[in-house]
């Protein structure tokens, strides 16, 4: 019988019962509720927003680059931290995943500067 | 808010966290690179082409080419996957307080605007290739459709996930005990998301 065969069991749910799990797990904070993920959706769409409006303002070319970027990293950290919980669960996920975030930005640089190559 | 009581919590790991979930994010570390990689190399070769089409207006041999892309439509798309990760958390959201109805239809609309945001990539890839462009056509070419198609096969496994999802709900086979489904669902598509971020970012705004 596997755990979730057991699960299902009544001694299973009788067991649940006698011994609730954790509402966390180790190093973990209460998610959010749906407000603020709405809340963070309206920020998401009016970053989308400015970026779009920045491409097409012709006097901001100069500094087109470093502005659509800040911009991307903020909302790619609003999507992470908050949609997929890295600022409220256990820091081992975002070492993992930064990890890898580390290893693919190392990659990248690498490979451009390797062939010459720049982002414009 | 509070976590679902899930039985799933009861496991017992020498970390103390759910084996599942910390495979997921080793997941998509590991998918980081395989992203990062696609990326630099679409930077590496847009501007190598010795032909036309041009992701944005371009010269070859004394002849003006117009560019492909057309922001507004991939704008348009981007904010279709943005709102698609608002529905899928609101989706989690709503099953850890054992809201079976919310969930419900917040996957349905998460599958409907993944959908949506397929039709477009199909739709901006036969323009594109109506235009000339194919895998074989140039660097661009070759560079742009390896690194959108991937992600676009992303978004369909995602669709494909969720649409399971929404099956298992429907057959009651989808609690607030068994939430950690949806919420590992739910960190596939954002990422799916983030990396579209990027690529808007970086393929389609930043232009040569």
């Amino acid at each position: 019988m596997t755990l979730a065969d057991y699960r299902g069991t009544k001694e299973g749910r009788e067991e649940a019962v006698r011994h609730p799990p954790a509402a966390h797990a180790p190093g973990e904070r209460a998610h959010p509720g749906p407000v603020e993920y709405i809340k963070i959706g309206a920020a998401l769409f009016i970053v989308t927003m400015i970026e779009v409006a920045v491409y097409y303002i012709d006097a901001l070319d100069d500094v087109l680059v470093p502005i659509l970027l800040a911009l991307s990293a903020l909302k790619f950290s609003l999507v992470v931290m908050w949609f997929m919980h890295l600022r409220f669960d256990n820091r081992m996920f975002s070492t993992m995943f930064v990890g890898g975030l580390i290893l693919a930005g190392a990659v990248f640089v690498v490979v451009l500067a390797t062939f010459g190559a720049g982002l414009v | 808010m509070q976590h679902a009581p899930t039985a799933d919590a009861a496991l017992e790991t020498s970390t103390g966290l759910d084996n599942r979930k910390l495979l997921m994010w080793l997941f998509l570390a590991s998918e980081c690179l395989f992203f990062g990689s696609l990326i630099a190399a679409y930077l590496l070769y847009r501007n190598q082409s010795i032909g036309a089409p041009c992701p944005s207006d371009c010269v070859i041999d004394g002849v003006t080419h117009e560019g492909l892309f057309d922001i507004p439509f991939t704008s348009v798309s981007a904010f279709v996957l943005l709102m698609s990760s608002v529905s899928m958390v609101l989706a989690l959201a709503a099953i850890q307080r054992a809201d079976q109805r919310g969930m419900r239809v917040w996957l349905a609309t998460t599958a409907l605007l993944g959908m949506l945001f397929i039709s477009g990539q199909a739709f901006e890839f036969t323009e594109f290739h109506r235009e000339g462009l194919s895998l074989s056509s140039n660097l661009f070419g070759t560079t742009f459709f390896v690194l959108t198609g991937f992600h676009g096969a992303h978004v369909t496994v995602g669709v494909l996930i969720l649409l399971s999802l929404l099956v298992m709900a429907f057959r009651g086979r989808l609690n607030q005990a068994q939430s950690l489904h949806v919420e590992l669902a739910g960190l596939y598509w954002h990422f799916v998301d983030v990396v579209w971020i990027v690529i808007f970012t970086l393929v389609y705004l930043i232009q040569p």
